[in-house]
């Protein structure tokens, strides 16, 4: 995945570009079915190919040419500066990574309640559905709710009447 | 598009739609739910728009019903959790018993919640398609 997003800035072709991020995409459903989370899984797989069908359609429709190289200067400086401040970055977050608790074993204990009772609260089998459904409720309201509105700001964004020439 | 296509898509596209009904409405007993099923049918839709295409008008009308399938999605989320708040006094109360554990019909407000927001999700990626492919024929 990591190779993915790498090449996904390098390569000079962008319809290889989109492809590389596809690989990220899809890797990133793989790792969630190796972390046990099949719901992301399914969602990741398909929004990925929706995402991957909508690139690759807006390349084929705007085929121009890449932008020419800037001066080098500039490229340089940008680069050594990104460089400096990643390592700056991570060397000041490996002091941090100490303090986070074990992989797999997270000091929430309101979670741990859920997972415990779960089932028996709330009779569904399937905890995922049974916490952002039931335990949890408000949130995946609002969720709906602002992927709602989402849509509607984008029927507004591209529609043909009341648009300005 | 190719003939191939077309008749593969018209294939296809009713078994996608019962795949994605049925990740829905088996939401709460295997892994997927609500959101997963909206998307499997909106992958349905898309493969249609893909392979078929169409005039303006068609994809207007075609726009019209699923964005009014979206609204009537979280309309009925909308309500059921007001439905709670009618019956029992709290916002987003349960109303519906629990049943019994691994059947389609149990767990409460669970399962129609699900139905709601795969409408909702299915209605919704829809139109942002429909969307994009009219603003894209407006513009030439």
């Amino acid at each position: 995945m990591i190779l993915g997003a790498i090449l996904a800035i390098w390569v000079p072709n962008l319809m290889a570009a989109v492809i590389s991020m596809g690989i990220v995409g899809y890797s990133l459903a793989l790792s969630f079915m190796f972390l046990g989370a099949p719901d992301l899984a399914i969602v990741q797989i398909i929004v990925e190919t929706m995402s991957l069908v909508i690139l690759i359609a807006a390349i084929i429709k705007t085929t121009e040419q890449d932008t020419p190289d800037e001066k080098k200067l500039s490229r340089v400086v940008l680069y050594m500066g990104s460089t400096v401040f990643f390592v700056v970055f991570l060397l000041m977050s490996i002091k941090i990574f100490h303090l986070l608790p074990a992989f797999g074993n997270p000091v929430l204990r309101m979670s741990s309640d859920y997972i415990a009772s779960g089932f028996e609260k709330t009779g569904a089998p399937n905890l995922v559905a049974a916490v952002i459904l039931n335990l949890r409720g408000y949130d995946t309201l609002g969720e709906v709710t602002v992927l709602f509105a989402a849509v509607v700001g984008l029927m507004v964004v591209l529609r043909k009447t009341g648009r300005k020439k | 598009m190719s003939e191939i296509v077309k008749t593969v898509s018209r294939i296809f596209a009713p078994l996608i739609i019962i795949f994605g009904i049925y990740i829905t409405l088996h939401g709460h007993l295997t892994p997927g739910g609500g959101f997963a099923g909206g998307i499997i049918i909106a992958g349905a839709v898309i493969l249609l728009v893909l392979a078929y295409g169409g005039g303006i008008e068609r994809l207007t009308r075609e726009k019209t019903t699923t964005s009014r399938l979206e609204s009537s999605g979280i309309l009925l989320f909308w309500f059921v959790a007001v439905l709670g708040l009618v019956i029992g006094g709290i916002f987003f109360l349960n109303i519906m018993g629990k049943g019994v554990p691994f059947a389609i019909f149990s767990a409460g407000i669970i399962p129609v919640c699900n139905i709601a927001i795969a409408i909702e999700v299915g209605g919704a990626i829809s139109t942002i398609l429909l969307a994009l492919v009219l603003f894209e024929k407006d513009e030439k």
